[in-house]
This record gives C-alpha cells, sequence and structure tokens, in this order.
C-alpha cells in the first residue's frame, strides 16, 4: 500500500516538536496516515509516542510543527478540537467511570438530551448499531466496573466512535489484554479498517506490528528513526531501529543449579476481594537459583496468589514459607525483610506514588533503613546517591532523580519498580507481569537481570500472562487453573501448545498431577 | 541500552528543574489572588451599602496594623490559629479530614488549666511549670486525636462523622466540667461565669506586649510548633511514611507500611497541635480556662489550613491574616459602620475561591496544572 502518497493524507503530522521541562519529548517528527491503513507507532519506552499521538489529539499543543487533517491545516485548542476533526483516542490509562454504565460512560461529555433529559434510550441504540457494525460485543447497561479490561477496551473504542471518529488512536490497547482478546481485538480494528477508518496504533509487541500494519513509523529519542514496510520488515530489523543496537530475542541461560526451597506453598486457599475463593488448595515449592512460572488464563488466581505470598491479602488456608521461616501470617513488611522482593501487578496502584520522585520511589520499602535513615531522619545524600546508581543502572530515562514518577513514560515507571525490587538482599522473588508495557530491549534487560539473580541463587515465582515470558525465562512451569496448579512441566521441555491446552482446558495428563 | 545522550545531556542533574522549583510562585499565587479578589467582592458590597469602601478598608487596615497595640493584638488573635490549622494540616497529610479542632483544643485548654491550678505548681519554677502546662494541653489534644484515630484504623469509622460527633462531645464535657457546682470539678466558685481558677504565676506564659489581647510567648511556641511540624513532615521517616499514607495508601501497605499505626498517629499528632494551642492560650492570653474563648477557632483552622494548602509554614501567614483581619474588623465597624460580618464575608469568600481556584485562574490567567493532570492520566496502562 505504501508508495502512492498523491493521495491526501487523512493526517499529516509535520515538524512536530514537543518540549517538557528538561525533556524534548518530540523534535521534528512527521507522521502521515492514510486513510484506512494501520499506521503503527513504534519506539522504546519514552521515545515520545505517548506525548505525540497527545498533540495530535489536542491535549498539548505543540511547541513548532503543523497538523493537517484531510489537508486543512488544524490548531487544536483543546481535546474538544481534535474530537470535532473526527480524532479519538484511546489512552493507555481508561478514562471510564466505574460505576456508570456503559451507555452513560459512552454519552459522557456528550449528553444526547430530549428536552431536559438524557435521552439514554437513543443513546443505546446508536450503541448497539456501533457495536453490530464493528463486532464490538458488549452489554450496554452493564457497569463498567464489571467489565473485564477487554470489555472496557471495547467501551473506549465505542465512546470514540460514538462521536463519530474517523481517525483512531490507540495507545498500547494490547498491553493489557489476555491472547484471546488479542485476537478479538484485531478482529475489530480490521473491521473498523474496512469500513474506511484510518488507525494509528501503538505496541511495542513486534509480532504484532507485522501481522496489522500497513505502514510503521520509528521513533527514537523523540525524532523519528525511520519507516519500514510490514512486507519486507522483520522482528529484529524493527527492534535494531528502535533501539539502535543489535536485540537479542532468545534469552541466554544456563542450566539452573536449584538449592533448598525458598518458597514452600502448602494447601493454600485465598479468597479474592468479592469473596469468592480463587486459590484452592495450591502447593508448590520454589528452589533457591530456580525460577518457577507460573502459567494460566488471566483470573485464574495469579492475583490472589501473588498477594498472599507477599503478604498483602490474607489466607484462609494452608501454609506459606520463605526461606524456612513460617510467613503464613507475617505482614508485608516482615516479609519483605526476609529478603523478599515484589514486582506488584498493578503498577500504579501498588507500585508507585505517582507524585513523589523517582528517589523516593527507589527507597520505597527501604526508607527507615541506614543508609537512607539515621534513626528517624532521612538521609537525602544517601538517598540521592543510591538513586543515582539505580537510574543509571536500569537506564530510566529521566531528565533528573527528582522528577515525578508521574512524568515518566510508562515503560520507565516500571524499570523504577524493577530497580527497586531486584536490588538489595533478595533472596526471593515475587514478580507478577514484570515487562508488562515494556519495550524489547528494556525486556531483555530485565530478563537478564531476573536470570543474573537465579544464577546467584535466588529464588523466583514469576507469574505473566505473557506465555512466551514464560518459556523463555521458567526452569519450571506450573500452569494455574481455577486456583490449582493442574501441571507442572520442565522449562526445556514445555511447548506453546502443551501449556496452551492445559490452560484452557484445566485437563492435566494423568502422569504429571500438581504440585512437585 | 544507549543513553540518547542528544537530549538527556540538556539537564545532566536536574539542577534547573529544582531552581524552577524553588522560585515557583504557582502554589502562592493563587491564595494570593483569592484574597484580592475577595477584597474586591467585598468592596462591592460595601459600596451597594452606600458606604466608600476605601474608607472601610482603610479603617480595617488601621484597626489591624495602625498602632503597635493593634499590630500586637493583630498578632495575638493569630497564635491560636496556628495550632487549629495544624490541626487540620497534619491529618490532611496522612489524607484525613480532621474538623475535631475545636473538641481538641477545648479538651488540651481544659487539661491544661487544670494541670496549672495543681497546687504543687506554684512552687515550680516558670521553667518547669510552663513546658509541664504546654505538655498537658498537647496530651490533652492528643488524646482527644487518638480517639478518631483508633476509630478509623479498627473500625473504619469515617473521621468526619466521629470528629464532629466527638466536638459536641468535649462541648459538653467541658461545660459540665466548669459548670458544675455539686460536685464542684474544676468550676471557681467565686466567679460569676462558669470558668476554672487561675492557674499558677509561675505556669504563665510571659506577655511581649500588653495589648488586648496581650501578645504572649505563645507566639514562639506556635512558631516552633509549625516548624517542627514541617521538619517531621520534610526530613524524618514518619513524615514520609505519613505522606505516603496520605496519597497512595496501596502503595504505602505495600511498601511495608503499618496503615492503621499511621492514620492513628497522624490523627493523635494533629490533636496534640491543638492542644497544645489551647493550652498557650490559657497560660498566656487568658491565665484560666473558660470555654466560650474557644468557639470557631478550631473551625476557622479549617480555613486558616487550607488557604495555607496544608503546608505547615504557609500556615503562619495564612493565620496572621486571619487573626489581623478579625482583631481589626472593629474599628471599621466604628469608623465607617460597616458591620464585622463584612470581614467574615470576605473571609469565606476567600476560602471559596481557594477552593474553586479555576475561577481564579481564569480571571488572573494563572497557568493551570491542567497539563500535567493529563499525564497522570495518560501514563501508565489502563488501571485493572
Ligand atoms: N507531562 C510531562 N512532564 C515532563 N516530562 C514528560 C511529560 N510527559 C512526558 N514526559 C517525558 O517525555 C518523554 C516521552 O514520554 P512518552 O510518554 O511520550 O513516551 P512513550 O513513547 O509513550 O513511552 P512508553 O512506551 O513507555 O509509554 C519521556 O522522557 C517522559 O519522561
Ligand atoms: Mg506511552
Amino acid at each position: 500500500m505504501a508508495g502512492d502518497d498523491e493521495r491526501i493524507p487523512v493526517l499529516d503530522v509535520r515538524g512536530v516538536t514537543k518540549t517538557f521541562p528538561g525533556v524534548i519529548a518530540n523534535e521534528d517528527v512527521d507522521l502521515v496516515l492514510h486513510e484506512g491503513e494501520i499506521h503503527c507507532l513504534l519506539g522504546e519506552n519514552g521515545a515520545g509516542k505517548s506525548t505525540l499521538m497527545n498533540v495530535v489529539f489536542g491535549l498539548y499543543q505543540p511547541d513548532k510543527g503543523s497538523i493537517r487533517v484531510r489537508g486543512e491545516q488544524v490548531q487544536f485548542t483543546g481535546v474538544g478540537d481534535a474530537i470535532d476533526h473526527g480524532i479519538g483516542m484511546v489512552h493507555q490509562h481508561f478514562q471510564l467511570i466505574p460505576v456508570f454504565t456503559v451507555a452513560e460512560n459512552v454519552i459522557l461529555g456528550n449528553e444526547l438530551t430530549n428536552g431536559p433529559f438524557l435521552d439514554i434510550n437513543e443513546a443505546r441504540r446508536r450503541i448497539i448499531e456501533l457495536e453490530d457494525k464493528y463486532g464490538l460485543a458488549v452489554d450496554p447497561d452493564a457497569k463498567v466496573g464489571d467489565l473485564s479490561v477487554g470489555e472496557q477496551q471495547r467501551v473506549e473504542v465505542i465512546k470514540a466512535l460514538f462521536r463519530e471518529a474517523e481517525i483512531l488512536i490507540l495507545d498500547e490497547p494490547t498491553a493489557v489484554l489476555t491472547p484471546g482478546e488479542v485476537d478479538e481485538f484485531f478482529g475489530v480494528v480490521r473491521s473498523l479498517v474496512d469500513q474506511g477508518k484510518s488507525i494509528i496504533f501503538i505496541t511495542h509487541k513486534l509480532r504484532e506490528v507485522l501481522a496489522v500494519a500497513d505502514r510503521i513509523t520509528v521513533l527514537r529519542n523523540g525524532k523519528v528513526a525511520g519507516t519500514a514496510d510490514p512486507s519486507t520488515a522483520t522482528q529484529k530489523s524493527l527492534a535494531n531501529l528502535m533501539v539502535g543496537r543489535e536485540v537479542v530475542f532468545q534469552v541466554a541461560k544456563g542450566d539452573a543449579h536449584p538449592g533448598d526451597p525458598v518458597i514452600k506453598i502448602t494447601g493454600l486457599r485465598v479468597e479474592d476481594v468479592r469473596g469468592a475463593r480463587t486459590v484452592n488448595g495450591l502447593s508448590v515449592e520454589v528452589r533457591a537459583g530456580e525460577i518457577f512460572g507460573v502459567a494460566g488464563v488471566e483470573g485464574n488466581g495469579q492475583r490472589e496468589l501473588v498477594e498472599a505470598v507477599t503478604g498483602m491479602r490474607p489466607k484462609i488456608g494452608g501454609t506459606v514459607e520463605i526461606l524456612g521461616q513460617d510467613a503464613t501470617k507475617m505482614s508485608p513488611r516482615q516479609i519483605t525483610e526476609l529478603g523478599t522482593g515484589h514486582i506488584p501487578e498493578d503498577r500504579n496502584k501498588h507500585g508507585v506514588v505517582g507524585a513523589y520522585s523517582i528517589a523516593d520511589n527507589l527507597i520505597l520499602n527501604r526508607y527507615f533503613k541506614p543508609p537512607f535513615a539515621r534513626r528517624w531522619l532521612r538521609n537525602e545524600a544517601a538517598i540521592a546517591s543510591e538513586a543515582e546508581e539505580l537510574v543509571a543502572q536500569f537506564d530510566v530515562r529521566t531528565p533528573g532523580i527528582h522528577v515525578a514518577v508521574d512524568n515518566l513514560s510508562g515503560g520507565n515507571q516500571q524499570k523504577v519498580i524493577v530497580a527497586r525490587e531486584l536490588t538489595g538482599d533478595v533472596k526471593a522473588l515475587v514478580v507478577a507481569q514484570p515487562t508488562r508495557g515494556l519495550d524489547v530491549g528494556s525486556i531483555e534487560f530485565i530478563h537478564n537481570a531476573i536470570i543474573a539473580l537465579r544464577d546467584k541463587g535466588v529464588g523466583v515465582l514469576l507469574v505473566s500472562a505473557e506465555l512466551d515470558e514464560i518459556l523463555s525465562l521458567s526452569d519450571r512451569i506450573g500452569v494455574l487453573y481455577r486456583g490449582r496448579l493442574v501441571g507442572t512441566f520442565d522449562g526445556a521441555d514445555a511447548t506453546r501448545e502443551e501449556l496452551g491446552y492445559l490452560m484452557a482446558t484445566g485437563a492435566a495428563p494423568e502422569s504429571e498431577e500438581a504440585a512437585s | 541500552m544507549s543513553m540518547g545522550t542528544d537530549q538527556r545531556d540538556l539537564e545532566p542533574s536536574g539542577f534547573r528543574l529544582k531552581v524552577q522549583e524553588a522560585f515557583q510562585l504557582q502554589p502562592v499565587l493563587v491564595p494570593l489572588y483569592a484574597i484580592l479578589l475577595s477584597f474586591i467582592v467585598g468592596g462591592i458590597l460595601i459600596a451597594l451599602i452606600g458606604v466608600n469602601p476605601f474608607e472601610a478598608y482603610w479603617a480595617l487596615l488601621r484597626g489591624m496594623f495602625g498602632s503597635k497595640d493593634n499590630i500586637a493584638a493583630s498578632v495575638a488573635r493569630s497564635v491560636p490559629f496556628m495550632g487549629s490549622a495544624l490541626a487540620l494540616a497534619f491529618a490532611f497529610r496522612a489524607g484525613l479530614f480532621n474538623i475535631g479542632a475545636e473538641g481538641q483544643l477545648l479538651v488540651g485548654g481544659v487539661t491544661a488549666a487544670w494541670v496549672g491550678t495543681w497546687a504543687w505548681m506554684t512552687d515550680t519554677p516558670a521553667i518547669i511549670a510552663i513546658p509541664i502546662i504546654l505538655l498537658a494541653g498537647a496530651f490533652g489534644g492528643f488524646m482527644w486525636g487518638w480517639v478518631p484515630g483508633i476509630l478509623r484504623a479498627k473500625t473504619g469509622a469515617h473521621e468526619v462523622i466521629s470528629t464532629i460527633m466527638l466536638n459536641s462531645i468535649a462541648l459538653f464535657l467541658v461545660r459540665w466540667i466548669v459548670n458544675s457546682r455539686d460536685p464542684v470539678i474544676l468550676r471557681d466558685l467565686e466567679a460569676s461565669v462558669p470558668r476554672t481558677e487561675a492557674i499558677s504565676d509561675t505556669a504563665e506564659l510571659p506577655t511581649i506586649i500588653d495589648s488586648q489581647p496581650p501578645l504572649h510567648w505563645g507566639l514562639f511556641v506556635m512558631l516552633g510548633v509549625c516548624f517542627l511540624i514541617a521538619f517531621v513532615l520534610k526530613r524524618t521517616t514518619f513524615g514520609f511514611e505519613t505522606i505516603t499514607v496520605g496519597t497512595n495508601p496501596h502503595a504505602a501497605r505495600y511498601a511495608g507500611m503499618s496503615v492503621d499505626r499511621i492514620i492513628i498517629l497522624a490523627m493523635a499528632i494533629s490533636g496534640a497541635c491543638a492542644g497544645i494551642a489551647a493550652a498557650s492560650e490559657v497560660s498566656g492570653t487568658n491565665q484560666l480556662f473558660q470555654p466560650g474563648t474557644f468557639a470557631l477557632i478550631g473551625f476557622d483552622g479549617i480555613a486558616v489550613a487550607l488557604l495555607a494548602r496544608a503546608n505547615p509554614i504557609g500556615i503562619i501567614p495564612s493565620a496572621l491574616l486571619w487573626g489581623s483581619l478579625l482583631s481589626g474588623a472593629p474599628l471599621m465597624q466604628q469608623e465607617a459602620d460597616v458591620s464585622i460580618d463584612v470581614v467574615r464575608i470576605i473571609q469565606s469568600m476567600v476560602l471559596l475561591f481557594v477552593a474553586a481556584d479555576a475561577i481564579v485562574r481564569y480571571i488572573f490567567r494563572v497557568r493551570g496544572e491542567a497539563e500535567a493532570h493529563i499525564k497522570a492520566s495518560t501514563t501508565g496502562w489502563a488501571g485493572q
């Protein structure tokens, strides 16, 4: 499709520059989107993708540069202008109100009225029409808070379509979806394109890019590093363009030399927030110097398992032993002090205090210990020097350690958490979705860091929705199904197919019944 | 991972960021404009009742700062607000809304007066007696803040409801204590109005200027408390815990902080701030305890703290403004025939404009933090 550039693009971004204090987020960026195309925007964490899209969507005003929509020069002073020009955006972070229904959320800010009253029925009718047209199945009367992440995302898409968006910006839509949901999502994207919509799609997953893109633009350090043609590009070539060097996709990993158990879970039973028993009699041993991967479809007890082991959630039954000590009733602080690191699944809720500086976030779980504290006093010098060191070591892209974490790009926020949890005196590591939202280079880095810890004798419990991540890191793999491990595999022998089948059905081959 | 030198080298140390931060007028700008705006609206109000607003304000200004005595009186009126404002501010930083300063003042005040009337206090040198009476006040307030703290932490009872209730309980309790003749609890039987006996001379904070009300050493006590609280919040690990709990309690728990303990302590320390202010009044201004003298000081403290945006140092100018206005208003009433209530209206408007800062930003074109807010909601993936 590329090449026939005589057509007037639906969106033509020229020479856009956007700076923040101390950061050039975009520098002289060009981007051309043609009608009915999917244009993938790639780039490392902090490369400036979200910023560029926020400029196009009218959230930020560019310092320099021009934007044309269907040939018409535009200057947006706010989101309203962008919407009026037929631009819709689904943010990395959803903007829905959980206590409202789908229909209410969709019409929010664009209320259909019938005299002084909301015309919710008319809205429902139009929503159902849109759903049929594009294959976006969601119940318009369901409360958004009760929907799965995938469904919430569809609501966001419906919201944009309801406002008659012709250009849709999707910022990392697939980062939060399960593999099944990703397939459904691409179905929707294709039907959108078939009906003449044009799409800008941001993702870190190169496989997805090659599957759906019509055109690819790669950003690096805020500038366009190049464009690529999906018919000729490979994952490797894209990664090289993004990072500016060779990226190794297969992590190099020596044999494991497992020692004594560091985390020993016996007959664990845990309830989720609604009181449903989501972990039901789970037993597993993670030994020193090995990575135990927990595979499974999301919602089979992963979250509760991790929270129970790290002391964040009470246990209904069973025991947890960490480094030989009974940790069943321990508080999060006591468990950390045993030498446990924990990368939480929910970055913004648990992992960081967004308003705090990078430095303060890096000591969030050890602020009370020397050298960061002298008795009751904070030792600012020690805190700063630790931060400088970790920021350099983990390559957090920031103008300084005093920048608020809220101002970092999504992937760099994750690096802050990883830096904090992988350093210090860790002997056991509980890791949930460690590389969600990270670029290929950072994934490689974090995987290597986890493996290095394993080689130093740390026992790692890894929970991930990415089967590839589980397969490439784990020494042993357990499949979690309805709160139990239904099969344990040797990391070297397991195959995608085998695991996938077990994840979906929970039917374990007789010989490989539960636990180790 | 190569570091993109071209853009990172711009700010090798983030030094400029720091400098920019230090000279940030933004946080002060909105309150200042809010004050200006309120006076303009107040002026229109005064003009509407047929008085020249400039004359009225001139009288107000002279009432506030027209003479040495007026200045002293203005400052003296302000001192207790520092304590009651801190009571809100400290809890606020822990994410709690303590509107119980009113009750915490009363309990702190009565405790201080009770201790101040102990017989042996008369034989105790001032250097010991004064700290004792101040600590007694702090202790009374501490306990009265600890109760809603523990209720919140252990039963989930919302602190707004429980502090309102505790205000009423405190009011009737101290009234009974100083009213009752049979049995006599703390009432001064000779006095015609309900109040305690005078405290020991040795427990009195020395007067600086004998204005009406007198300016006494309580000023330095409360300034000290403001700086102490600022220090605790900024420099201690406990302050770090407090603000973390106030900003993101989930992350605090995840980081191993004991959220319950911090909630209880924050409420209790808040109460202690009010209590020590009450003790300073008992000891320096009245030399006895009379419940009526504390009316509204707690509630005005909420306003003072919000005007200062819960910043313990910001509370100092904020309280000074508040107290001076109240102190200057009578002269405006005398000379320009404008009711004292107009000052109350202006004060309330200041608060209204601070709360609805969008109005102020719009009128005075103060650049908003809008972009920062947007950013906060666009990084990271969907919160599940
Ligand atoms: N409001 C802001 N204030 C200061 N700096 C900002 C702000 N928003 C973004 N930045 C900086 O601009 C750069 C680009 O950020 P952006 O969020 O666009 O990256 P991204 O490409 O979307 O990364 P990711 O893949 O991690 O989401 C980063 O260095 C970030 O720290
Ligand atoms: Mg982004």
